[in-house]
């Protein structure tokens, strides 16, 4: 019996054909667990579906990942649904996945659950915990790895934010086994001996497995009893670790974290110049106002003729004294003139013109005899001449 | 072995940065005497000057700690190129 021989490319297509035609593998629904995650660049995902026993490769393209509700990830369960197909240049078949789901959760990602789940209800994210960030923190401890390119991030963000900044790192193993416990003694090193102002916990990006350290107990504990402000970075944006949570400050990535604790020292001097213009401004406007104040003050009569008043009141006066003198002259004039008048009329009036004329007056006991009768013989009367008295007696 | 450095955070950088900033705020009302304003703006500056002693006050470090057996020492870190 003579056999023809095939080809491989023969038999793959054979074999691709046959499938093909299976209408229960060109719908299928699969479930296992995700591991050797690839987000190709071209928008494909390239993974493998797994259980207990088995794999089988799959492949999801562009146009179907824009429809997932979830980011795959390693260890995480799902039900995936799709067309197995021959893929002829490997001589494998794989899952061409058109949609999946999350399947419950992978074990890893459900002890992350739980964990969380559990500090929460015991308060180790409870916002008032949570410490304020120092505004200038002289030292900044780091705690990542002293290779790769988290460190190096952290130095050129921190540097260039402040070219004076002081960073303190103490290198830890940030993934595998016993990276929790060196993360955790780090932590309370920089404590104790009080290394730091600040903390920056990082990591880069990873799978969940690899990110595990952050989501360990004893971490989050150690975050939660640290006095010093701890800022978690802990793999990409997307990703979440418990450490995330207790921390003080959660930085989306390592240079995000740097950003976050190392000050701008050029914005706050600028800030601080600010400040310092304001005060000039601020003094040089109330001077200002105090400087109108005086001018509005000067301008006022009283300074610019301070002797009008006085002379004013030195007017008035002269004028009232004038006015005294002139009432008061007035005054002796009338008088005079009134005198004058009164002297020639008692002038006229006088008896002493008519004695000296020749007659006299004749009195008796002091009073003028006006009449022969008041006269007796023998009265003693008083005859008054012009140059004197003389008594006489009546016969 | 040199002794380490302390922290040494100044607490007060925040304290003199909210004092400056209530300061700067109550001069602008302009409702103080000039006596008073004149104390208010020297102080200000005093305040600012201090902020700015505490920010220029340090030199580029960039070390690693070195634990050894829970002596810790620090030397000049240089991250590796690449």
């Amino acid at each position: 019996m003579e056999y023809k021989a095939l080809s491989v490319t023969e038999l793959n297509k054979y074999i691709k054909d046959k499938i093909a035609t299976d209408e229960f593998l060109n719908n299928v629904l699969i479930k296992g667990e995700i591991s050797n995650f690839k987000h190709h660049y071209t928008g494909h995902m390239y993974f493998t579906l797994k259980d207990d026993n088995s794999l089988i490769k799959c492949i999801m393209f562009k146009s179907y990942t824009t429809n997932l509700k979830f980011v795959p990830k390693d260890g995480m369960s799902v039900l995936a649904f799709g067309t197995i197909s021959v893929f002829e240049r490997d001589g494998v078949y794989q899952l061409y996945c058109k949609a999946m789901q999350e399947d419950g959760l992978g074990s890893l990602y459900k002890a992350y659950e739980e964990l969380k789940e559990k500090l929460q209800k015991e308060g180790l994210f409870d916002e008032a915990h949570k410490k304020k960030l120092p505004k200038a923190p002289k030292v900044i401890g780091v705690l990542t790895s002293n290779t790769g390119s988290v460190i190096k991030d952290i130095i050129n963000v921190s540097t260039r934010r402040n070219p004076n900044v002081y960073i303190r790192l103490y290198p830890v193993p940030v993934q595998g086994e016993g990276a929790g416990e060196k993360i955790v003694e780090a932590i309370k090193i920089m404590n104790d001996k009080n290394l730091a102002d600040v903390l920056i916990l990082a990591r880069g990006g990873g799978s969940l497995e690899d990110l595990w350290p952050f989501n360990e107990e004893v971490v989050a504990r150690a975050i939660y009893e640290s006095k010093l402000p701890i800022v978690s970075a802990v793999g990409h944006e997307t990703d979440f670790s418990i450490s995330d949570f207790v921390a003080d400050l959660r930085a989306p990535t390592p240079s995000a974290a740097a950003e976050l604790v190392v000050p701008n020292v050029a914005e706050l001097s600028q800030k601080l110049d600010v400040y310092n213009l304001r005060l000039k401004n601020a003094l040089k406007k109330k001077i200002d106002i105090m400087k109108m104040r005086y001018e509005k003050c000067m301008k006022s009569r009283v300074y610019t003729d301070p002797l009008k008043n006085i002379n004013d009141q030195y007017l008035k006066l002269d004028m009232l004294l004038k006015s005294m003198t002139n009432s008061v002259l007035t005054k002796i004039q009338k008088s005079k003139t009134e005198a004058t008048k009164n002297i020639a009329k008692l002038d006229a009036l006088s008896p002493l013109k008519t004695l000296a004329r020749g007659y006299s007056i004749v009195q008796k006991n002091g009073k003028v005899v006006k009449s022969v009768n008041e006269l007796n013989k023998d009265d003693i009367i008083s005859l008054r001449l012009a140059d004197g008295n003389k008594d006489a007696k009546i016969i | 072995m040199p002794k380490l450095y302390n922290g040494g955070y100044n607490m007060d950088f925040e304290e003199i940065m909210k004092k400056l900033e209530e300061i700067t705020a109550e001069l602008e009302k302009g409702e103080l005497t000039l006596d008073e304003s004149v104390k208010k703006f020297e102080e200000g500056i005093k305040l600012s000057k201090e902020c700015s002693k505490i920010l220029e006050d340090s030199e580029k470090r960039i070390n690693i700690l070195i634990n050894n057996d829970g002596n810790i020492s620090e030397e000049n870190f240089l991250p590796e190129e690449g």
